[in-house]
This record gives structure tokens, sequence and C-alpha cells, in this order.
């Protein structure tokens, strides 16, 4: 946990070296970071595949913005009444899905996710302003910074945690602090009985009925507190940048956080954050990569193999960073089922039993010595 | 017992580790951003970055390709490669080919991939971790004005590409937000009289609209022109961005008892929606004697490659068109070709000019410092950008300058002669009081 602490809190540090040191990036690592983890006490622990996890995201973000617009700036109750939103609707989506399970459960959830994205653009425009987004206004209500008085700056206010600018490394530090809260979190659930009992669901939830357990107040809670997280993850999003966009619900946005915790290891602890890692980098490095920055890198080769490599790598970089997201995807998806996490073990194991073969080969040396 | 005060000494060292990077960490990383006087100061480096966002990927891709292709020309021209293009025509202009204020011009690109969020985050990478003094693109009115709204938190200018929205320097405007792309406002008021000679006073008028802020504004402009005609309006129907398919909504038109379609979709949306709705035989009917026709309020000649045919005889206006015989406009059609083959869109204009216009500011500040480069933007007047004689509106970041209305070409002689000039309706007919639309642009400090 503390080796934890520290790697996050050091990301600007061993982040700068691969370009990816700066507050907005460094930001969605830990809000997806959240939502990640958060899907994996769902799908990780229970197994139920949820299609529609995006909705909690983007139910937190309206709530937060909604709540800078009419209460105040700071960022405290924004976030109280997105992971309280959050919790209300997943309550509802999950009280319907989880009556069924497998793929018909996901198909619930993928369609729970679709309306309330159709809804985000049609009968909730009032609350949602649709295509364009939810933004803050010069002439906001903001009934608390009002009664209490607080100096209202010239142009547009921006969200703060009292007093402190939730802009930049000081909201990336926000967000940081929060991702070890919820991991902290995380981790209790992991290793409590009631985490025990949602791995019992997951390798058999037949066995779990016969023995006389209850599994649905178990799996609405496991739903609710990972709806919870993503409501959290889309609080911070509006809180580092206030706006929401229906675009936050769509079903690519689910499928997103599906991606990250396959990509690094379903059910494992650490599995999905490296997973955002990978995908976060891809989606905002690789797509900034463009022919100059090519010629630059190539630059010490001859003329003809920088223009020969440039064109052998322009297809997966730029625009189609997509492609390259997916050739890795395939490639995890096949030789390493468990994701990157298990790839990790195996060059563990593989250490490991060298120096266990060599202290083998040692001991019997000696023996034989001797 | 051994095992477990071991784990201890491990847990109190890493505390202490934590401690240091947490006290250590913000001092290091913070320092640079705050230091300057202003977001990105090139201080005394030797070279400027721009940043490019535009729409890669989406309903708006292609016309997001050709801005990253005038950008890149305008970079060109501002180094002082190439052959200057509409440097050698723009009156009045301080820029000498030798970069912005002698500091060679950079630039980095982004896609907004149409999607605010997607959008927000790629500018965000381009001001945070790139630098960028100036950051420019569009296609879409929700990016752009979200973007906006960022630049102005940020304090970085945003010089808006393609945008029609009347919000972008309407209602949503920004002292960091500049638009010199013409607005559907200003549609409106050159479409409407010619659409008055062309097709009557009588007509009822059925709306299909792409449902966001620029829809809605175009929706509501066309609106006023044409009820103001004598119109009736029978239906406004909202599309969502990006639908591909259209026949869900072209079907009822047909029974609706409308005699006009106006179609206000862009890019790949208004190629699909108007194939659709010839194929469906709705330029081929009747209603009550009168025939049925189609206006896209909102023109380019990206969109009529993309709807071939179809096009034909369709009106609509334009911001600008490579056959205007201006000098700025040849001169542009000219190092445009010359570079990559084919004559810019007008998406491809507006690009060129703005990063021009923002170097030119530059230049007679005397610094980067936004505030005065704002100032020297506000009120700018200039010609030989091919629009005639222009000016930068103070109150609002618009541009006003001639409109021009086109059709469809009848007769194409090659695969980018697909529209005609109807008219270039003057810049005093688009006028309007800049107060109607609301809004505040907000401070010049951030």
């Amino acid at each position: 946990m503390l080796i934890f602490t520290a790697a996050v809190l050091s990301m600007p540090i061993w982040l700068d070296p691969i370009g990816a040191n700066y507050p907005d990036l460094l930001q969605k690592f830990a809000i997806f970071g959240i939502f990640a983890i958060g899907y994996n006490i769902l799908f990780g622990l229970t197994g139920y595949l949820s299609f529609g996890h995006a909705v909690f995201l983007g139910v937190g973000s309206y709530t937060a913005v909604w709540s800078f617009k009419l209460l105040t700036m700071n960022v405290i109750p924004a976030m109280f009444f997105s992971i309280l939103m959050a919790g209300i609707i997943a309550a509802g989506i999950g009280y319907v899905s989880l009556r069924r399970s497998g793929i018909y459960f996901s198909i619930l959830t993928l369609a729970f996710a679709q309306m309330f994205y159709n809804l985000a653009y049609s009968v909730l425009m009032p609350i949602t302003n649709g295509e364009t987004g939810l933004q803050l206004t010069m002439h906001d209500p903001r009934v608390i910074d009002v009664a209490f008085s607080r100096e209202v700056p010239e142009g547009l206010p921006s969200t703060d945690f009292f007093g402190i600018s939730m802009n930049g490394y000081s909201g990336f530090y926000f967000c940081a602090v929060m991702l070890i809260l919820a991991f902290f979190i995380y981790l209790k659930i992991f290793r409590s009985p009631f985490g025990m009992k949602l791995k019992g669901i997951k390798s058999n939830q037949k066995r779990m009925k016969y023995i006389g357990s209850d599994t649905r107040p178990y799996l609405i809670t496991a739903f609710v507190i990972s709806g919870m997280f993503a409501g959290l993850a889309g609080s911070l999003m509006a809180v580092t940048d206030p706006l929401a966009g229906a675009e936050r619900m769509q079903w690519t946005a689910s499928g997103e956080v599906i991606l990250m915790t396959i990509l690094g290891g379903v059910g494992t602890v650490y599995g999905p954050l490296l997973g955002v890692g990978i995908i976060k980098y891809l989606e905002n490095i690789f797509s900034s990569i463009n022919e100059s920055v090519l010629n630059n890198f190539f630059s010490f080769m001859p003329q003809w193999g920088e223009s020969l490599l440039t064109s052998l790598t322009m297809p997966f970089v730029g625009e189609g960073w997509h492609l390259t997201l997916g050739l890795l995807f395939m490639l995890i998806v096949i030789f390493l089922p468990g994701g990157v996490m298990e790839g990790l073990q195996r060059i563990k194991d593989s250490i490991m039993n060298k120096k266990n073969i060599e202290e083998s080969e040692a001991t019997a040396k000696e023996s034989s010595d001797g | 017992m051994k095992d477990k005060s071991n784990k201890n000494i491990i847990t109190r060292r890493q505390a202490i580790k934590t401690g240091a990077a947490i006290s250590v960490a913000p001092m290091v990383f913070s320092k640079g951003a705050y230091a300057a006087n202003f977001t990105n100061d090139p201080g005394y480096k030797s070279s400027v970055t721009l940043g490019f966002n535009v729409p890669q990927t989406g309903a708006y891709a292609d016309e997001g390709a050709d801005e990253l292709r005038a950008f890149k020309l305008a970079v060109k021209h501002l180094n002082g490669e190439g052959d200057g293009g509409m440097m050698n025509t723009m009156k009045p202009m301080n820029l000498r080919g030798n970069g912005i204020l002698g500091k060679k011009v950079t630039y980095v690109t982004g896609d907004t991939q149409t999607k605010s969020d997607a959008a927000r985050a790629s500018a965000k990478r381009m001001i945070e971790k790139d630098g960028v003094i100036m950051f420019s693109g569009g296609s879409s009115s929700g990016v752009a004005i979200a973007v906006q709204g960022l630049a102005q938190e940020l304090g970085v200018v945003f010089m808006a590409g393609l945008t029609h929205s009347n919000d972008t320097t309407g209602k949503d405007k920004r002292r960091y937000g500049f638009r010199h792309f013409f607005n559907a406002k200003m549609s409106g008021s050159a479409l409407g009289p010619v659409l008055k000679d062309e097709m009557g006073t009588e007509r009822k008028a059925y709306h299909l609209t792409a449902d966001y802020t620029w829809g809605w504004t175009q929706e509501q402009s066309i609106q006023e022109t044409t009820e103001g005609l004598g119109w009736s309006t029978t239906a406004k129907v909202r599309t969502p961005v990006g639908a591909g398919d259209f026949s869900q909504f072209i079907t009822p038109v047909l029974n609706s008892g409308a005699d006009t379609l106006i179609l206000n979709h862009y890019g790949k949306d208004m190629i699909n929606s108007l194939t659709q709705a010839v194929q469906f035989g709705l330029r081929d009917k009747q209603v009550e004697g009168k025939n049925f026709e189609i206006i896209v309020p909102l023109y380019s000649r990206l969109m009529a490659q993309g709807a071939g045919d179809n096009l034909k005889g369709i009106l609509g206006t334009a911001n600008w068109d490579w056959q205007l015989q201006d000098e700025g406009s040849k001169a542009f059609v000219r190092s445009f070709g010359k570079e990559y083959g084919f004559p810019p869109s007008m998406a491809a204009q507006t690009c060129y000019v703005q990063t021009l216009l923002y170097a030119n500011a530059c230049e007679n500040a005397g610094t980067f410092y936004p505030p005065e480069v704002i100032r020297q933007l506000e009120g700018f007047e200039f010609d030989g950008m091919g629009n005639g004689a222009t000016e930068y509106r103070a109150e609002d970041h618009q541009c006003f300058k001639n409109v021009l209305v086109v059709r469809g070409n009848q007769n194409p002689t090659s695969s980018y002669d697909l529209l005609d000039i109807v008219k270039e309706v003057p810049r005093a007919d688009v006028e309007y009081d800049a107060s109607i639309f609301g809004g505040e642009l907000g401070p010049y400090k951030v």
C-alpha cells in the first residue's frame, strides 16, 4: 500500500522520460484508475460483465457540474452528490439487471447505457445541454458561494478545494489522493469476507446458493459500490475540467474500461491500473505523433532508411493509434489471457525458477563435493 | 516474529520515502508552469509552437484533413519558405517571413475526434505538455465552444477554424477566442433575397437539423429569414450527429405537405442525408404545383465532392471559394495547389488566414503577451485575404466580410469545379448588432 502511494504520488517523476508528465494526462491516469478498479470490483470479483458502466461516469460528471453551477465551486459537495447519484442509479439498474446473469446481464446493462445516452441527447436536454455539453456560465446561481460571499473572479470561476485551485498539478495531486483512498477501500474489499463471497459467486454461483447463501444482495452491493467508484471518477473529471458531455456515456466509453481491465488483468489487484496506463498513454501520446515527429525520431538513419521507417510506422501512430491498441489487445488476449499481470507473473516465475534451479544445482554440487 | 519486525523496517523506510516524494514533487513540477508572466511564454527560446487541433476521425474528418494542410502551409510561409501565399497580398501586414517576432514557428497536431471531451484533452496536452502559445482548428461548433472556454481558463489564444454557430461569437463568446469564419445569422441574411427571387414567398419548409449548437442556431437563423419572406415552417426535426442513416428522418418529409427541405447538416452527415433525400425521390416531387426544393445553408466544396451529382442546382452559402478572382485568393490557391496538387477548401482558407492574422497581431503588438495580442486583433481591419475588406469586430470577435451564395454546378468542368457563385453578398447586408446574442467576452488577463 505504501509502495503504491509512493508510486502514484511520484508519477510526475517516473513518467517524465516517456513524455507523459503533464497535468491533464496524469489526472486522466488517476481518474480512470479509480474507474477501472471500481469496475474490477464487479467484473474481476463476481465475473459479471457490465457493458454500461460509463453511465455512472456520465451521471457523476453531470451531477458535479450541476453542483458547481447551483451550489459552490468547492469540489467536496460536487463529489459527495456525484457518488450519491451514481449509487442511486446503480441500485436501480442493478436491481433490474442482476435478475439475469451472463450474456443477458451484459445486454441489459448495455441497453440501460444506450437508454441513458440517448436520453441525454433528447428528453434530458435541459439537464445535459445535449451535444454541446454542460458548461459553467458567468451567471450561475452558486448559492453557497454567494451566501459566504466568496469573491467572484472576473470571468469564469475555477473549481477549488478550500482555496486550492484544481487546475494543473494541484488537480493531479488531488485526484491522486482520491485514487489512493479508493485503492485502499478496494484492497479492503478484495481481502474481506465480502470479497471472498464475491469470488465465490464468480467460481460457482449455484454452489453458493446450494449451501444456503443468498447471492443477490451481495451482487447488488458490489454493483452499487462499483457504480459509486465510477461516479467518483466522473465527478473528478468535472473537477479537473468543469464540462460534462454525453459522449462520456457512450458504449465506447464502457468498452474502454472493459479493455483496460482485460488488458491489465481481470481480477488482479494492480492489473486494471496497468491497463489504464497503457490505453491512456496510447490515446494521448501515440495519437499526437505526426510525420515530422517520426522523421526527427529516425533522423539518425540515412535518408532512405528514415523515409522507409517513417512510412512503415506511420499507420500505427497519429490517427492510427487504434490499430496499435487493437494489435496489442489481440496479442495479449491470445498469448496472455490473464493480461499484462500474467506476463509479469511469468517473467517473475521464470527468474525465480532459474534461481531455484541454480540454487538446487549449487546444493547438488555441494552435496556431491561433500 | 523476526519476519514481522523486518516488514516494519521496510514500511518505515517507505513511509519516509513517500513523505519525501510528496513534499518535493509539487515544488519541482509546479515551478516551471507558474514562473512565467503568462502561459507558455516563449521567453528567450528561438522558436514558438502553435497547436493545430482538428478532427482527424469522425463525420468532419475531411474538413479536418484540409485544415491541417492549410496550417502546415501557413507555418511554411511564416518561416519564409515557399512562395509566401497571402503574405504577398495581405494589407496591412508586418510579417517578414522570419517566423513570428524573429522566432521560428513549429507546430504540434491533435485529433479532436469531433468530441468536446477529446478536443479538450488534446488541447490541454498541447498547452500543458507542448507549450503552445496559440491553438487553432475546428469543424464543429460544439468543439469550438468547448475549447474556447478552455482557452479563456488557461490564457492561451484560440483562433477558431471552421465553426458556423451563432453561439461561438454570440452567447458563448470569449475574450481569448476569435472567429474569422462567417456564421449562421450571416448565412440567413445572405440567402434570404436569393431564396425570394428563386422560390417565391409562399413555401412550406421542413428542417432536418444536426442536434447541437450549430444546428440549432442555423435552424433558428434560417427560419427567421424564411418566415420573414412569408414562408411557413412545417416541422423542425433534430437528428444525431454522425447518424449515417437518415432514411427514418426523410420518409416523414415525403408526406408532410412541405415543399422545401432545409438540411442543417454538415460534413459526411450532409453528404448522407442529401444523397438519401435524392434517392427517396424528393427532388422529382411536386407539391401543389411547385417543384420540391432542397436547401443546404452551409456548403463546402469538400461536401460537394462527396455528394456528387446530387448537389447539382442546390443553393447554399459559403465563406470562400477557390474560384474567387481577387489577388489574395489567387495567391493562396496557387501556393496551396503547388504544395498539394488540388485547390483548397473554405475550411483551409479560414485556418490559413487565422494563423497569419494571429502572427501579424503578435508582430503589431511586439510581444506574445495575450492581452496585448488580443487588443491588436480587436477591431483590426485588413484586406487581401480573399474576402474583400474585413474587420474583426471588437465587441464579439467576429469577422465581418462578404458572404458567398453558391449553387451546385450543373455542368462541372473538373472534379473541383463544383460550385457556382450566384452572388457575392456585400458585408453591409449581413452585418448585425453585436448585442443581439448576449454573452460576455470576459477579462483580458487571466
